[in-house]
């Protein structure tokens, strides 16, 4: 298979410097502890060096819990250096007026150095062609948008143009940003329906689920792809656990709604551990070409 | 007793006033037309004036009238005749889902709707009208019938959510409802979607692309209820009447949005007021929107479908000072 060892890769990473010194958000905590330079693991509470943290692609030594990566994190990890480049920027408008929107988008460009809660462009994964899009939970919860359903629709359409498979690393709270109502709603079926245009041309996506996968991302285009992973234990569903649990009154099972459970009741397609995610994603597009 | 809304309460009790003076006047004989004359203009003037300026909660709370028409009172209303349709042929049938072909002027349709229940029995059968997987893979299999058989797709759409439960969850909720937008989008058939009480979220979303979107007057439809809205900020679902003015989810809104392409307007007082008025301006609206749709090449109302959905979202491209040098 001649097309495995075309394009040899060229490894660096994007923006490292800035990676290292924000160390993780919300899945975990680097660098948030007395001293920046280590990290307290959530769920073991054994310190890290954030250095080695960054080197275990944010899994905790000790006890493997996976700590959650920004999309500039994520896109070092997956992307090959110096291949990634960015669709145009757009920036969300407050279509509702909604009180203190404006202010906490603004708040969340400061925090994440991203314009909304998705970074998107075209790239190369071992050298594969592609089109990359991960999706911030540290952006107003990774939610979906006007912003991230347009750019996620046009992700579609250049892969479309460029005849270039698509690869999505989805993660988000709720997955619809309340503060658009409906326009975040409409997102859901334009990016269904960019997946449907896509599919018809005969490309391949590729649909990748993280820590958490809910809601409107999950009911749109995260759980339209061809293939569908996900990372260990990333919780994956339509409602969060907690409305369920409320609404039915009953307990809900020890594993509900992770990816463990989704494979079992056979929703998606594999779990991948976080350090052969790259390979993972090269192989299946190797088998797309 | 029938809901009487607290807002309601003045024009009722006026109302019942003028129905005692009735009942008086024809026992007793006695002239008091003039009063009564009188107290229908008061009433009018009140009806007017309450029913003209309804704030969106209280048009959230309309959507929701127990006596509001459900999917198959409109589909009596509206149809000839209807032949319902079961199950999904994958798992069970869902009760909080009807479907089925109906007849409208003489030509089948397919009508598709979520069922809520009337009384506590009927709802615990139709789930409160909360669709599980199994509803929305039905409504997908008639929608898919529809096409191979060339009928127009009618849905009608009254559905607070996609049910939030443990098996709703084990058999893919999220996926199906992303299976079914997607599904829909590329029928070559006509599609015309009613809201005609709640819109909440992807489990009205899901039946919900059409050709055409229209919206009873008093429906509701945006991406989250007020009540989880209020909870989500407040932490406090009892403030669902301020959510209910931030989210901008009446069909006034939505039309000034481009997101519908009309309102139906209800009897004054609501569809619950008049069930047979409701069902005839239902009736005017769906004849003349289908009507417009059906001209159109199949090709041609698919890729229109397709670039309606495709244009809407409120961005802007980021200005070039503002970029960060290292991205």
């Amino acid at each position: 298979m001649l097309h495995v060892f075309r394009n040899k890769p060229k490894y660096a990473t994007v923006r490292p410097e800035k990676a290292n010194q924000d160390g993780v958000e919300n899945g975990g905590s680097a660098g948030k502890g007395n001293d920046p330079q280590w990290t307290r693991c959530d769920n073991c509470s054994s310190l890290i060096y954030n250095k080695e943290l960054h080197k275990n692609n944010y899994v905790c030594h000790h006890c493997g819990f996976y700590f959650r990566m920004s999309a500039v994190q994520r896109l070092q990890q997956l992307a090959d250096e110096n291949t990634f480049q960015p669709f145009e920027p757009l920036v969300s408008c407050n279509p509702l007026d909604f009180p203190g929107y404006p202010a906490k988008i603004t708040q969340c460009q400061n925090a994440t150095q991203l314009d909304d809660a998705i970074l998107i462009g075209e790239a190369k994964i071992e050298g594969y062609g592609c089109v990359l899009g991960i999706i911030d939970f540290g952006f107003i919860g990774g939610s979906m948008g006007s912003v991230v359903g347009e750019q996620i629709t046009r992700g579609f359409e250049y892969g479309i143009a460029k005849q270039l498979p698509v690869v999505i690393v989805s993660g988000g709270g709720g997955g619809a940003r309340m503060q658009e109502g409906i326009f975040s709603l409409m997102q859901m079926a334009k990016t269904a329906q960019a997946v449907g245009r896509f599919k018809k041309a005969g490309l391949f996506y590729l649909s990748v689920l993280t820590h958490p996968t809910m809601g409107g991302i999950y009911a749109s285009f995260a759980s339209l792809g061809d293939i569908i992973l996900a990372e260990p234990k990333a919780l994956i569903g339509f409602a969060g656990p907690r409305i369920v649990a409320e609404t039915t009154r009953q307990k809900l099972p020890p594993d509900f709604q992770t990816a463990e459970y989704a494979l079992k009741h056979g929703m998606i397609d594999g779990i991948v551990i976080r350090s052969e995610m790259k390979a993972t994603i090269s192989k299946l597009l190797s088998y797309h070409l | 007793m029938p809901t009487v809304f607290e807002w309601e309460k003045p024009l009722v009790e006026l109302e019942e006033k003028i129905n005692e003076l009735r009942n008086f006047i024809f026992e007793q004989g006695i002239d008091f037309k003039d009063e009564l004359n009188d107290l229908e203009r008061k009433a009018d003037k009140l009806r007017k004036e309450i029913y003209e300026r309804l704030t969106p909660w209280q048009r959230v709370r309309m959507a929701r009238h127990p006596d509001r028409p459900t999917t198959l009172d409109y589909i009596k209303l509206v149809f000839d005749d209807f032949f319902e349709l079961h199950g999904d042929r994958r798992f069970g049938d869902d009760h909080a889902i009807v479907g089925g072909i109906a007849v409208l002027d003489g030509e089948p349709v397919t009508v598709i709707g979520p069922q809520k229940g009337r009384d506590t029995k009927e709802n615990i059968t139709r789930n409160f009208g909360l669709p599980h997987p199994e509803g929305y893979r039905k409504a997908l299999r008639l929608m898919q019938q529809a096409e191979r058989f060339h009928r127009p797709i009618i849905t009608l759409i009254d559905v607070v959510g996609a049910y939030p439960g443990i098996e709703a969850e084990q058999r893919g909720q999220g996926l199906v409802i992303a299976e079914c937008i997607e599904q829909m989008s590329f029928l070559k058939v006509p599609i015309v979607c009613i809201i005609t009480g709640e819109g909440g979220s992807g489990g009205a979303l899901a039946i919900g692309v059409g050709d055409r979107i229209l919206m009873m007057e008093h429906a509701w439809y945006s991406v989250i209820s007020p009540e989880m809205c209020a909870t989500i900020l407040w932490k406090d679902a009892n403030r669902a009447s301020e959510a209910a003015e931030l989210l901008k989810l009446t069909s006034t809104d939505l039309l000034k949005f481009g997101i519908i392409d009309d309102v139906i307007t209800e009897p004054l007082g609501g569809a619950h007021r008049d069930h047979e008025g409701t069902g005839r301006q239902l009736k005017a609206f769906l004849r003349r929107h289908l009507s417009e749709i059906k001209r159109i090449p199949p090709d041609e109302l698919v890729k229109h479908r397709l670039e309606r959905f495709r244009k809407i979202g409120e961005y802007q491209a980021k200005k070039l000072n503002e970029m960060q040098v290292d991205m």
